[in-house]
């Protein structure tokens, strides 16, 4: 018991500046390719712009009603790429290196560790050049917003609550998809080896791109329950990109009631992937060696 | 003989195979969605295409995609002349452009000969949209011709991209950009019908539009018929051109090839 309280706990933000700073050397140690990789990622993003660009040349909203039209989607795809940028940046790098870690057996040094294993195992690696998607994201934002403020008919009037808010469903958003990303980098410890993990990782969260009315109807219903109650994806940028872009004036009650919920999501989806993570770890063989 | 094995190598794995290949329709749901909203809100059509016609050109073009693609060939070309692996072709009495031609054949037959279950039960699950039935025999035979080129052509695009490699030695920044341009103005993205002018003028000029869209255009009738053989012709034209350049590509590359490696 002495012993126990003795142990010093580290200090995780400290921790964590390292490893953001030799991420950040060693991606500087091959400038050339960093660059390469910060504008392969940036001109995905802009394709994607430009297919907004053309289905909105054809139409003025996506849905009847619902107010998505092209300044509040530039803020909700803003959004999205903020979020997912995020994502990229922190998490994705250290969940493909944890599945690794399990086939090779490395995991053992990790779990040595005086410090939590899941943190270590999911902030140990931090891709910059994604970082460059957040600066879309951010400038894609900016141009909606300041279009939906400076336009002629009914400007937006944006609320200083709003942009308190804001970060705080972000966050909610890139823990919620973090939380699901623990959940299936986890699961490499059953399987073994989990080379689907990114298939299955870029399927789902295709469903959390697009505003969710779209799934209102007939058998999209369905999948708008899965997505937003059991596997909460559809939340994490419809949420903010709500807040801020304003799509119906005055807001709906049910948006209030859906951000309170994807609160509840967040921290829900944190313990299911702490859970998940430390029953995964308690079957964990050594391999090799 | 070469054919068999590359057969045999794919059939192995055919169950991951076969729902792989269902998975891979999973994007189109949510692209469904999202038509269905935008014509929601237009009522009516879009380019001449209904709600019905997107969702059909979009299961069309996943079809014509599955025969042009080429996954990994440019760079299994441009590493075997890296590693000097391609001196194979030099000294057995193998063409390397036959050979490799004949692989991705067998692949695709092998591809389709388990692929077609999934194709098939999404074809018949959504046969509701497409609402002008079975097109013409004249269109549907265009359909398959073009099918077959889009393969082709594919193929050599694919080739000569690898095949830069004998100057360059590494081409994965090149493939890069081909893969977003192909992705973009192949059609595999949205129906080019929807490009404005002058980029719609453009886009037909490029190849690329072979590879995904012009299959499914043909299928859907957007192609007026007496046109048909004049537009297969360019495609024709345009095959022969990136055979000649493959041939040329190779020729030339073998000229200033120096062996690395042992």
């Amino acid at each position: 018991m002495k012993i126990a309280k003795s142990v010093e706990h580290p200090n995780y933000i400290q921790v964590f500046a390292t490893f953001a700073k030799n991420s950040l050397i060693r991606n500087m140690m091959f400038r050339t390719n960093f660059v390469l990789e910060s504008i392969s990622s940036a001109s995905w993003a802009l394709m994607n712009v430009g297919f907004y660009l053309i289905v909105f040349e054809h139409t003025n909203s996506i849905g009847r009603d619902t107010g998505w039209e092209k300044y509040e989607f530039f803020v909700f795809l803003g959004t999205t790429w903020l979020i997912n940028a995020i994502v990229q940046a922190f998490f994705m790098p250290n969940a493909e290196e944890f599945s690794e870690l399990i086939r090779t057996g490395g995991l053992d040094f990790a779990l040595l560790k005086p410090i939590d294993t899941q943190f270590l195992v999911s902030f140990r690696k931090v891709e910059w050049s994604s970082l460059a998607n957040v600066l879309f994201g951010l400038v894609l934002l900016a141009y909606g917003v300041s279009h939906l403020v400076g336009r002629s008919t009914h400007p937006w009037q944006i609320e200083p609550i709003t942009w308190l808010l804001y970060p705080v469903f972000v966050f909610c958003g890139v823990t919620i998809l973090y939380s699901l990303m623990t959940c299936l980098a986890a699961t490499s410890i059953w399987l073994g080896r989990n080379q689907t993990l990114y298939d299955f990782w870029f399927y789902i969260t295709n469903f959390s791109r697009y505003p969710s009315e779209i799934y209102e109807t007939g058998w999209g219903l369905p999948l708008w329950g899965i997505f937003t109650f059991a596997i909460p994806v559809l939340v994490v940028v419809n949420v903010p990109a709500r807040l801020l872009a304003q799509p119906l004036t005055p807001r709906s009650p049910s948006e209030w009631a859906l951000a309170a919920y994807t609160l509840l999501a967040t921290v829900a989806s944190l313990l299911a992937s702490r859970w998940v993570f430390q029953r995964a770890l308690r079957s964990y063989r050594s391999a090799s060696s | 003989m070469i054919l068999r094995i590359a057969l045999e190598e794919r059939l192995v794995y055919r169950g991951d195979f076969a729902l792989g290949t269902l998975m891979r329709f999973l994007p189109i749901i949510t692209q469904i969605f999202l038509w269905w909203a935008v014509f929601q809100s237009i009522e009516g059509r879009m380019a001449g295409y209904s709600f019905e016609d997107m969702v059909a050109y979009y299961l069309l073009s996943m079809l014509a995609r599955a025969f042009s693609s080429m996954p990994g060939l440019a760079s299994t070309v441009a590493r075997q002349i890296r590693d000097g692996e391609i001196k194979k072709f030099i000294i057995q009495p193998v063409d390397l452009i036959g050979f490799m031609l004949l692989g991705r054949v067998a692949h695709k037959i092998a591809y389709y000969t388990v692929a077609t279950v999934p194709f098939a039960l999404v074809f018949f699950l959504c046969r509701g949209y497409f609402t002008e039935g079975w097109p013409p025999a004249i269109v549907v035979g265009a359909f398959i011709a073009s099918l077959v080129m889009s393969f082709l052509l594919g193929y050599f695009i694919d080739l000569c991209i690898g095949l830069i490699g004998f100057w360059f030695l590494e081409v994965s920044a090149l493939l890069f950009v081909y893969m977003l341009l192909n992705f973009f103005l192949s059609g595999h993205m949205f129906p080019l019908d929807l490009l404005e002018q002058p980029w719609r003028s453009l886009v037909d000029f490029l190849p690329l539009k072979y590879l995904a869209y012009f299959p499914a255009a043909i299928f859907l009738g957007k192609i007026p018929q007496d046109r048909l053989a004049f537009e297969l012709a360019i495609e024709v034209a345009w095959l022969v051109a990136f055979i000649g350049l493959a041939r040329w590509l190779y020729a030339r590359g073998l000229r200033r090839y120096s062996g690395y490696g042992g």
